[in-house]
C-alpha cells in the first residue's frame, strides 16, 4: 500500500534536532548520514540559531559505520563535542543508518552520562516516525535522562506550569507562539516554563519540569504523550486545550480554563482578561468598517492546509471574528488515527451556527487538485505553505503561509497565538489582500 | 581515466573512481604534487560536523527536468530539500520566461514496517500513481541510507515499470552513507541520464552541451559568434533535449566537479569531445580555455581575434582594480573545483590569498587529463598558496581559522559559512551563479562585487560587536587541524 508524499510539510523522526536545537545552548550531536541534518535544517530551519545547522555535530554516517556498527564513531564525535561546543545540554540523536543495523547507542551515552556529563540519547532513525510524534520521544528523554535528576521528591512548586505546544520550527512561528502564550499565562498569575526559544530560562528551567503543578497542552494531539507521560511519572495533572488558541475569544476561553484547571485566583486572572479584551476589541472595532465597507473584494472562504492544531485554531478565528466561512479544511499531520475522530468533531462543532468538512492527507498535489476542482465564484484565503503560491494564484485567492516550508517569508518573532497573535494575523491576512490592487 | 560502464546501474563512487579525499592539511602545491604521484591519502577527522550526502546532489541535477517527475525512495525527512532545489527552479522559471510550476517531486515516505518487509511494493504502487497523476515523460527513483540499506531492488523495479509504462524509469543510486564526497551525487544523477535517457546519435549538430547548475547564459554571444549554439544541461532540459546531447560538437564545464563524470561519458561512449583546460577564470585560465575551445570547434583564428580584443577591453580596467586592491587578504572557503577558479581570480585582481577550505579534492577527472586540473593551474600560473586545507564543511576548523588569520574579506561558495566571517567582523561575499564571474568579463564582474563587500563594514561590525560563539575557548586557541588525522583523538576532559 502506498502512502507516498507529495510536497512535504513536516519531516521525519530525526526532525526532533529542531526541538533540541530550540533550547537554549542546547546542542544535537546527530549519529546519521552525512546529510540527514542539513536536509531537515531546510525544510524546518528558518536560520542557524545557537549551535544548529552547519554547527550541528555529526557522525556522517559511511559504510563502515554500517558495516562494522557506529558506536565507536558516536563516541568519538561526543568526545569532540564537548570539547569544541560550547553548551548546557548535548542531545544523541539516531538516524535510519543507526536504526537499522542496530548500534547500542544508550550503552555510548550513559559512560557520559555516569561521569556526571549532561548529555540525553534518544532514537529519532527517521522512519521510525514524523517530527511531530518525535518530538514527544526526545522532549520525554530529556525528561528522564536529565530534568528528572533534580526531580525533588513530590516537591511542587505553587503557579508553576510546564508548557508543551508549538513544536519548535514545525511551526515557524513558534517563538512568537511561546512568547505569547507565556506572556498570557503569567498574566494570569502562573510562572511559566516554555521551555523553547528565547524566552525561556533554558537548562535552568528544564531542571523544574518535576515540580510543576500541573501541565498545559495547547496542542491537538502532538505534546499530549509529554503529559501523559509527566502524569505517570511524577502524577503532574494535566489541562488538554486542543488547539493553538488565536484571538479574542479562544485565547479568553483558553485562560478560563486553565484559570479553573489550576484553581488561580479569578479575580487577577479576571482583570487580565478584561484588559487584554478591551485591547483586542478596540483594535477590532476600529477596523470593523474597513472590513464591512471595503468594495473591491476580500476573502470570503478559507481553505487550510495545515497541521490540526493551527487548522482549528485558525478555523474558529477567521470564521467567529473575521466572518470568513470555512471551506473545505485539509489537515497535514498525519495525524494518527486515535485522534482523527476527535480533531474531526471540532470543524463538525466550528460555531454555533455552522459545520466544516475536514479531510486528513499528507499528498499535497491531490489535495490541491481537489480545491481546484472547486467553483471559485468568490474569493478565497488559503492557510498553507509555499508549496500553495501556484494554486492560489490560478484560483484568485490570497495565501498566508503558516506551515512549512515558509521559504516565501522570514519569521522572526512573528506569532498567531493569542491576542497579540490574533491582531497580527489580522493584518498579516489583509497586508496580503490589499497588496494585489494596483 | 575511468572507464563509463553504462551496464553498472550505480556509479563507482569518487573515494574509489578517481582517489578523492575530503581532508589534507598543507599548501596547494603540495596537494597537486602528491596527486599527481598517487600519494595521496584520506584523513579522517575524530570529530565532525554535519555535511551533505550525495542524495540531494543528484537531486540538484534531477529536479529541474521540466517534464520529467522525480521520486525519493526514502522516509519523509529525506525530501527536506524538495522545496530548496523548488524554489531554485522556480526562480529559474521567472529569468527564462516560463510558466510557473511547482517541480513535482514525491517521496515513498519509508516507515518502519518497510524496513522489516521490504518497500519495493510502495515504490511500485507510487511509480503508478505519479505516472496515472502527471503522465511525465520520465520518472527517476533516488535512493536512500534506508532504501539501500534494507536492500530493496530498486533497479529492478525500475526495469519493470518502465516496460509496463512505457517512458523511461530510472534508478539513481544516492545513498549518502556511500561517500563522503556529496559530489558523487552529480555523477550519479548524471550516470542514470545517460545511461537510459541519452540515444545514440543520429546526426552531429551545432549545439554544444553546457554542463552547469542554474547560472546565468553567459555562453550565448561567444558561441553563437564562432556559429555553435549554447545547450544549457541539466537543469531546465526537457527529456526529448537530453535524449539528444550525444548528438553535440562539443562539451564545456563550467566546473569540472560538477560534470567531470558526463563529459567523460559522453566523450567515451559517444565521442563528443570535452574542452579539456581549467575553466575561463581569470585571465591566463581564460586565454587557455578559449584556445581549447577554439581548436576543439575548429575556429581558431576567431579565438585569437577575441582574446586580442577582450584584453584590450579587459586589461587596463583590471589594472585598475588591482590599484584599488592592493594590499587586500583574503580567505576562501568552496567547493572543488570552482573555489580553484576562484583562488584564481582572487589573485588575478592582486588580492593575497591567506589560505582555503576546499571541501574535497579529486586528484584527477575522469577524462583523465591533467589538463582539467584548475588547482595546478593556479599554482603555476600564479604560484603556491599555503593554508590550503581540504575540508568538507566543517565549520568548527573555518572559525577557528578565521579567528586567527582575521583576513580583509572571506569568499564563501557554499550556504552556512558566510555567517562566521560575520560574526567575527570580516566582511563575506557569496557568489551564488558561478557564471557570474566566467570569462573575460566575469573578472570585472567579481573585482566590483569585492569592492563593494570590502566597502561595507556597517553590518558586520554591529553583528560581531552583538554575537554569541558556540565553540569554546579552548577549541579557538587549538591547531585547526587537532582533530584531523588518526594521531590527534584528544583526550576526554
Amino acid at each position: 500500500m502506498s502512502n507516498f508524499i507529495e510536497q512535504p510539510r513536516y519531516s521525519c523522526a530525526l526532525g526532533a534536532q529542531q526541538t533540541v536545537v530550540a533550547i537554549k545552548r542546547a546542542v544535537p550531536i546527530v549519529h546519521a548520514g552525512p546529510g540527514c541534518s542539513g536536509k531537515i535544517s531546510s525544510l524546518i530551519g528558518q536560520g542557524e540559531g545557537y549551535a544548529g545547522g552547519n554547527t550541528i555535530p555529526c557522525t556522517n554516517a559511511s559504510e563502515t559505520e554500517i558495516v562494522y556498527g557506529g558506536e565507536q564513531r558516536l563516541k568519538s564525535i561526543i568526545e569532540g563535542s564537548f570539547k569544541v561546543i560550547d553548551a548546557d545540554l548535548y542531545v544523541v540523536l539516531t538516524g535510519c543508518t543507526s536504526d537499522i543495523v542496530g548500534d547500542d547507542i544508550g550503552r555510548v551515552a550513559s559512560e557520559f552520562q555516569e561521569a556526571g556529563k549532561p548529555i540525553v540519547y534518544a532514537e529519532t532513525g527517521g522512519f521510525k516516525s514524523n517530527n511531530y510524534v518525535s518530538h514527544e520521544v526526545v522532549v520525554n528523554a530529556i525528561i528522564d535522562q536529565y530534568s528528572d535528576k533534580y526531580a525533588a521528591k513530590g516537591a511542587k512548586t505553587k503557579g508553576l506550569v510546564n508548557v508543551f505546544s508549538a513544536i519548535p520550527y514545525q511551526d515557524p512561528y513558534w517563538n512568537g507562539n511561546l512568547e505569547e502564550i507565556k506572556r498570557i499565562l503569567e498574566g494570569i498569575g502562573l510562572k511559566v516554563n516554555i521551555l523553547f526559544g528565547h524566552h525561556s530560562g533554558g537548562v535552568e528551567e528544564w531542571k523544574t519540569v518535576p515540580a510543576a503543578e500541573f501541565n498545559i497542552v495547547a496542542s491537538a494531539w502532538a505534546g499530549l504523550g509529554i503529559a501523559v507521560h509527566l502524569e505517570e511519572k511524577y502524577g503532574t495533572p494535566f489541562l488538554h486545550f486542543p488547539y493553538l488558541p488565536i484571538g479574542g475569544t479562544e485565547t479568553t476561553k483558553f485562560l478560563r480554563q486553565v484559570a479553573d484547571f489550576g484553581k488561580l485566583d479569578k479575580t487577577t486572572a479576571e482583570a487580565f482578561i478584561k484588559k487584554e479584551e478591551e485591547r483586542f476589541y478596540a483594535q477590532i472595532e476600529r477596523t470593523a468598517d474597513f472590513m464591512l465597507e471595503f468594495r473591491y473584494g476580500i476573502p470570503r472562504r478559507f481553505y487550510t492546509l495545515l497541521d490540526a492544531s493551527y487548522a482549528i485554531g485558525f478555523s474558529k478565528f477567521l470564521l467567529n471574528e473575521l466572518g470568513i466561512i470555512p471551506a473545505k479544511q485539509f489537515i497535514t499531520d498525519d495525524t494518527p488515527e486515535s485522534f482523527r475522530e476527535a480533531v474531526s468533531k471540532y470543524f463538525t462543532n466550528i460555531s454555533e451556527f455552522r459545520s466544516a468538512e475536514v479531510s486528513f492527507s499528507i499528498d499535497g498535489g491531490a489535495i490541491q487538485e481537489e480545491i481546484r476542482r472547486d467553483n471559485h465564484k468568490n474569493r478565497a484565503l488559503i492557510l498553507g505553505s509555499s508549496w500553495e503560491r501556484d494554486i492560489a494564484k490560478d484560483i484568485g485567492a490570497d495565501l498566508l503561509i503558516i506551515s512549512p516550508p515558509v521559504s516565501y517569508r522570514l519569521v522572526l518573532s512573528c506569532g498567531y497565538a493569542g491576542y497579540n497573535g490574533g491582531l497580527r494575523a489580522i493584518e498579516d491576512i489583509y497586508d496580503r489582500v490589499l497588496d494585489t490592487y494596483r | 581515466m575511468s572507464i563509463v560502464n553504462l551496464k553498472e546501474p550505480e556509479v563507482v563512487i569518487r573515494e574509489i573512481r578517481l582517489g578523492s579525499i575530503t581532508g589534507f592539511e598543507g599548501t596547494a602545491g603540495e596537494l597537486v604534487q602528491c596527486s599527481r604521484a598517487g600519494k595521496l591519502k584520506d584523513n579522517i577527522r575524530s570529530f565532525s560536523q554535519c555535511m551533505g550526502c550525495s542524495s540531494g546532489n543528484a537531486l540538484c541535477q534531477l529536479a529541474m527536468i521540466q517534464d520529467a517527475a522525480i521520486i525519493n525512495h526514502a522516509p519523509a525527512g529525506c525530501a527536506g530539500d524538495f522545496f530548496v532545489f523548488n524554489f531554485v527552479y522556480r526562480v529559474g522559471q521567472m529569468e527564462r520566461k516560463l510558466p510557473a510550476v511547482n517541480g513535482r517531486y514525491f517521496s515513498t515516505n519509508i516507515e518502519e514496517r518497510d524496513t522489516i518487509f521490504g518497500a519495493v511494493q510502495k515504490l511500485e504502487s507510487t511509480i503508478r500513481e505519479v505516472y496515472e497523476r502527471l503522465h511525465p515523460n520520465a520518472i527517476f527513483i533516488t535512493t536512500s541510507c534506508a532504501s539501500g540499506i534494507i536492500g530493496d531492488d530498486v533497479e529492478g523495479v525500475a526495469n519493470d515499470l518502465c516496460n509496463e509504462l512505457g517512458i523511461p524509469v530510472v534508478a539513481c543510486f544516492c545513498e549518502g552513507f556511500k561517500s563522503r564526497i556529496w559530489t558523487t551525487g552529480f555523477d550519479s544523477a548524471y550516470h542514470s541520464i545517460v545511461r537510459k535517457i541519452v540515444k545514440p546519435p543520429e546526426k552531429k549538430t551545432n549545439k554544444v552541451n553546457i554542463i552547469n547548475f542554474w547560472g546565468s547564459h553567459v555562453f550565448d554571444t561567444l558561441l553563437n559568434r564562432l556559429g555553435y549554439e549554447a545547450e544549457y544541461i541539466v537543469p531546465f532540459s526537457t527529456v526529448a533535449q537530453l535524449e539528444r546531447i550525444s548528438e553535440a560538437a562539443a562539451t564545456i564545464q563550467i566546473c569540472p566537479t560538477l560534470g567531470t563524470y558526463i563529459g567523460a561519458a559522453l566523450e567515451q561512449v559517444y565521442g563528443v569531445p570535452e574542452i579539456k583546460s581549467p575553466p575561463a577564470y581569470g585571465i591566463a585560465g581564460t586565454d587557455i580555455w578559449m584556445r581549447e575551445l577554439g581548436k576543439v570547434l575548429d575556429r581558431e583564428a576567431e579565438i585569437e581575434e577575441i582574446i586580442k580584443e577582450e584584453h584590450i577591453r579587459v586589461i587596463p580596467q583590471i589594472e585598475e582594480y588591482r590599484k584599488q586592491l592592493k594590499g587586500k587578504t583574503a580567505y576562501l572557503t568552496a567547493g572543488a573545483a570552482h573555489g580553484h577558479s576562484l583562488i584564481a581570480l582572487l589573485r588575478e585582481l592582486g588580492l593575497e590569498v591567506q589560505g582555503a577550505a576546499i571541501f574535497h579534492h579529486d586528484p584527477i577527472y575522469d577524462n583523465g587529463d591533467t589538463a582539467s586540473d584548475a588547482l595546478a593551474h593556479d599554482v603555476k600560473t600564479y604560484g603556491d598558496i599555503a593554508n590550503y586545507n581540504v575540508c568538507n564543511k566543517q565549520a568548527y576548523e573555518l572559525v577557528n581559522i578565521l579567528n586567527k588569520v582575521k583576513p580583509d574579506i572571506m569568499i564563501a561558495r557554499h550556504g552556512g559559512m558566510t555567517l562566521w566571517g560575520a560574526k567575527l567582523g570580516v566582511p563575506t561575499l557569496l557568489i551564488g551563479d558561478e557564471q557570474f564571474s566566467f570569462g573575460y568579463q566575469g573578472i570585472l564582474n567579481y573585482a566590483e562585487r569585492i569592492l563593494e563587500t570590502l566597502d561595507n563594514k556597517e553590518f558586520v561590525t554591529n553583528l560581531a560587536k552583538h554575537s554569541s560563539m558556540p565553540y569554546t575557548k579552548w577549541w579557538l586557541a587549538q591547531n585547526p587541524f587537532a582533530f584531523l588525522g588518526g594521531d590527534t583523538s584528544v583526550e576526554f576532559y
